[in-house]
């Protein structure tokens, strides 16, 4: 529990302290939160993994070998063989490629033009905004699982239509973030000056608006990534994402399904990797918006 | 006579983070019934954090007692169990708080929430505790026909009137008003405030008055007890202290007060701040601020020198004092 | 009250209508050609434009927009292309089930994630808050399908005490019901512990014990009174997420409901299942919405006093 202000006042922290930017101030906070500090080196192993798939991955992740299928985990197989004898620790090597890749892609799609909506809604304000903010409401009012299982229906199942799909589906969380960002920028008066000395509306959000809302932009991004992650494996579960026989680990899950009984470590190691990487995120996004907002700090 | 509240050597820490905060110095002072204590000082000064020790409402954690005795009606309450603590909570001790805005429930009705002290002190049966609290509640010149309505309906003065009568209910023998009329308007201010000590005549309540305001305590208050640094530096009754402060820091005090009548609109602030809790300097804690300020004053705390009940706590004045504040 | 309900049901025609506006794109945009689908391959170039025709697909988008508009209005939301049955009759015979897993999930995610919430909060930065966030947070992380399978492996098929599929005895519902509520759960304890922490600093809640109630009662007149406003808010718009979830408990443990019905008719590219499937989905997050409008109005008298003020 914090104590009171009233019993306590003064200054809190050094000098020292005062003299550095907020991004090196938000880096010391979240450098002590050893969780937060725990899920970003998963986080950071994850992408490296991802990078050297090829030099780590003992084998081909798609080479069948009918005479080792459905081996149990073993020192050659440490994580078993599927249904066509291929390595499921290459396939899950490989798989960090495609849920990472789908994930960082998907938020940026949904970051952008949900940022773009978000910021001309607040700042031009009025019926603009109105009609921006009803669209949003649109989007949310269909549950985002159910949504993007029709946008993947109609544009085909793709790679790229798959992150389009859970995209769109979480727009309007950063358009809400910006928007909110854009309204308390709006009537700021180095806003006004801007104006006033020409600066074109684009520039004004460029270089006034943006910079104002990137703190809440990348809290939710880590968390929307973390949650991209597994849409994307929802929808290739559903057999509506990632097809095989490429290696995702969604998709590897829902083929390993029918082997439950016989062979568990179809499903177990996939999921098992799916929710390392989301609880990594997650843990590395909390600590992230505990550091940017101090005041939430418990 | 004897006392109803005796405080002697209390000492509170806020254990944080960033380091441990001294709030409270072997703190002492004493209350006889029906007597209000007027306890002044700047925020920081710890006059909040003695007001919550004697309430036993200390937030823990951070907050440790590391000394000291609080004597109420002859029990130590520090040693006294929560159970026997929250019997007397309400009861015998109640406390109104600064911001009426914040320190009322928004979701449950005044009425309520004057009731259920009551309910929880006396054995009535529900029927019977609403009916106390809407008496209350006209006590506080509030219709009780606004027993169930929820404190956003209420103005800022109401709302405190309601605390009041809340604080009132069990009719306690010591009320700790922690700055009640601070966050009201100043029009409000008078009003509260006549309301608060004719209704301490009323039920003969003795009162430990909270205030930064000199205006407040020379209005009701019989003795003054002036805080800094987590000590009392000077105390007395209220004609001694006010015709003829002693220490630096109180004749500083009354210096910054912007005089009306004498139209000498000068007004000299104390220079500095208060200082930082997490590092009290060593000595008396105003050397640093005090323009009379000695060598001495920097290495050792001052000794208490007692001229007829009038304490002050200052090098400046003769050694004999005894060394408790 | 009343007045302001029906208002309230207003603001949902535009979003509605939105939403209708938004999957008729959408599923116009789907490259295959139901004609040809409900035909088959084997059917001849003139069998598909005569269907083309009967379906009203020669006709401009907007006015096949129209006609399926004033249909929906008329409660009317076509025919399945695979069955041929209403779609409406297809989406009331599977609501039942859908709408039981989601009353469950939503008591399950409540019974268990308010007090896990709770016990954080009050015993705060010692192993009890640790262990109870920590399982909420990898209650939010770990995949649903993957809980759902783990579940099903452990209590179906090494201990073997819950069926893995079926839909008629009260033991089909458990596994089910903790797949679906498993994420609402965990943002609800989150959600909780921090809103008891902020609320339990609150001056109120000092003024609550400076009147020597008893704890229990400044925790449940109080604290909890605060606590649930946010709590409300965010269940309710978790709700909608829930709904989605369907999608995956169905499949995974085979119940035939509105979820199941959505996913195979997009395989089937049955345009008018998906069209008024979502649709509904829509209805039902606007209609949970309203209800935790009114619910927030109950539990917060200050929000209540505004809706009278708006009449």
């Amino acid at each position: 529990m914090k104590t009171e202000n009233m019993t306590l006042p003064g200054p809190k922290t050094g000098e020292r302290e005062k003299r550095r930017s907020p991004w090196w101030e938000v880096w010391r906070r979240l450098r002590l939160n050893k969780a937060a500090m725990a899920g970003m080196a998963v986080i950071i192993v994850l992408v490296v993994v991802a990078i050297f798939a090829p030099v780590l991955a003992p084998k081909d992740p798609n080479q069948t070998n009918m005479k080792a299928r459905l081996q149990p985990p073993s020192a050659e197989f440490p994580l078993g063989t599927d249904n066509f004898g291929r390595d499921m620790l290459s396939r899950i090597i490989y798989g960090s490629r495609i849920s990472l890749y789908v994930g960082f892609v998907a938020v940026g799609i949904g970051a952008v033009f949900g940022g773009i909506v978000g910021a001309i809604g607040g700042y031009y304000g009025g019926r603009l905004d109105n009609f921006l903010m009803r669209c949003m409401d649109v989007l949310l009012a269909i549950p985002q699982i159910i949504l993007a299982i029709a946008i993947v229906g109609a544009l085909g199942t793709s790679l790229l239509n798959l992150m389009i799909a859970v995209g769109i589906s979480q727009l309007p969380r950063y358009a809400r973030v910006v928007r909110a960002s854009a309204l308390t920028v709006r009537g700021q008066e180095f806003v006004e000056a801007a104006r006033a000395v020409g600066a074109s509306d684009a520039r004004i959000i460029i270089e006034n608006i943006l910079p104002n809302c990137m703190a809440p932009i990348i809290v939710q991004s880590t968390l929307g990534v973390a949650q991209a992650i597994l849409s994307a494996a929802a929808l290739s579960f559903l057999g509506l994402g990632i097809q095989p026989p490429t290696a995702e680990w969604g998709s590897m899950l829902s083929s390993g399904r029918q082997f439950l009984r016989n062979a568990p470590y179809l499903t177990f190691f996939p999921g098992l990797a799916i929710s390392v990487v989301v609880l990594a995120l997650n843990i590395f996004g909390d600590g992230l918006r505990d550091s940017l907002d101090p005041k939430l700090r418990q | 006579m004897k006392n109803l509240l005796e405080v002697s050597d209390l000492s509170v820490e806020y254990r944080t983070y960033e380091g441990t905060v001294a709030a409270v110095n072997g703190l002492g002072f004493s209350l006889a019934p029906g007597r209000t204590l007027g306890l002044v000082g700047e925020s920081g000064a710890g006059k909040t954090t003695t007001a919550l020790a004697v309430m036993g409402l200390v937030p823990s954690p951070p907050g440790v007692i590391t000394s000291g005795e609080i004597n109420f009606a002859g029990r130590n309450l520090l040693s006294l169990p929560e159970r026997e603590m929250k019997k007397i909570r309400g009861n015998r001790i109640s406390m109104i708080f600064q911001d009426p805005m914040t320190s009322l429930n928004p979701v449950v009705t005044v009425g309520l929430q004057i009731s259920e002290a009551i309910a929880a002190h006396q054995n009535l049966s529900d029927k019977e505790a609403e009916d106390k609290a809407r008496e209350m509640l006209e006590k506080v010149q509030i219709p009780g026909q606004r027993y169930r309505e929820y404190p956003h309906e209420f103005s800022g003065g109401m709302r405190q009137r309601v605390v009041i009568a809340m604080a009132l209910a069990c009719n306690p023998a010591l009320i700790i008003a922690d700055e009640p009329t601070t966050a009201l308007d100043v029009t409000i201010q008078a009003q509260v405030l006549e309301l608060m000590r004719s209704l301490k005549e009323e039920f003969s309540t003795a009162m430990i008055m909270i205030t930064h305001d000199l205006g407040v305590v020379g209005e009701v208050c019989d003795h003054v007890a002036v805080m800094y640094g987590g000590r009392i530096e000077e105390t007395g009754s209220l004609e001694r202290i006010f015709d003829g402060p002693r220490h630096p820091y109180t004749r500083g005090l009354f210096r910054c007060i912007p005089d009306i009548e004498e139209k000498t609109s000068e007004i000299r602030p104390i220079e500095g701040l208060m200082p930082d809790p997490l590092d009290l300097p060593k000595g008396c804690p105003f050397h640093p601020r005090c323009p009379e300020a000695m060598e001495i004053c920097r290495t050792v705390i001052p000794p208490v020198s007692d001229d007829g009940g009038h304490r002050v706590m200052c090098h400046l004045y003769g050694k004999g004092g005894e060394d408790r504040g | 009250m009343l007045r302001y309900f029906i208002k309230r049901l207003m603001f949902l025609v535009p979003v509605l209508l939105g939403v209708s506006v938004l999957i008729f794109s959408i599923v116009h945009l789907a490259p295959g050609d139901p004609a040809e689908v409900m035909l088959g391959p084997s059917a001849t170039q003139e069998e598909i434009s005569n269907l083309r025709e009967q379906l009203g697909l020669t006709k401009p988008l907007y006015v096949q927009y129209g006609i399926f508009l004033t249909n929906t209005l008329k409660g009317d939301l076509g025919r399945s292309i695979k069955s041929n049955a209403p779609v409406v009759e297809e989406i009331l015979d599977r609501f039942p089930a859908t709408l039981t897993l989601a009353v469950l999930g939503m008591i399950f995610a409540i019974v268990v994630g308010l007090p896990l919430g709770i016990l954080a909060a009050l015993r705060q930065n010692t192993w009890v808050d640790a262990l109870c966030s920590f399982f909420a947070l990898v209650g939010f992380s770990i995949p649903n399908f993957w809980v759902g399978l783990m579940l099903m492996l452990l209590l179906s098929i090494y201990i073997p005490i819950l069926p893995s599929s079926g839909f008629d005895s009260w033991r089909n519902f458990i596994m089910p019901t903790i797949v679906l509520g498993i994420q609402t759960m965990a943002v609800i304890a989150r959600m909780t512990r921090s809103s008891m922490l902020e609320v339990i600093r609150q001056d109120y809640v000092r003024t609550a014990r400076a009147k020597g109630i008893s704890d229990r009662l400044v925790l449940v007149r109080h604290i909890l009174g605060n606590v649930m406003i946010p709590v409300v808010t965010i269940a309710g718009l978790y709700f909608g997420n829930m709904l989605g979830g369907v999608v995956i408990t169905e499949t995974i443990f085979s119940i035939p409901g509105l979820g199941r019905l959505i996913v195979d008719a997009i395989r089937a590219q049955d345009y008018p299942v998906v069209q008024g499937g979502v649709l509904f989905f829509a209805l039902c997050v606007g209609i949970v919405n309203l209800m935790v409008d009114l619910l927030y109005a109950a539990l917060d008298p200050r929000i209540k006093a505004q809706y009278r003020a708006a009449r």
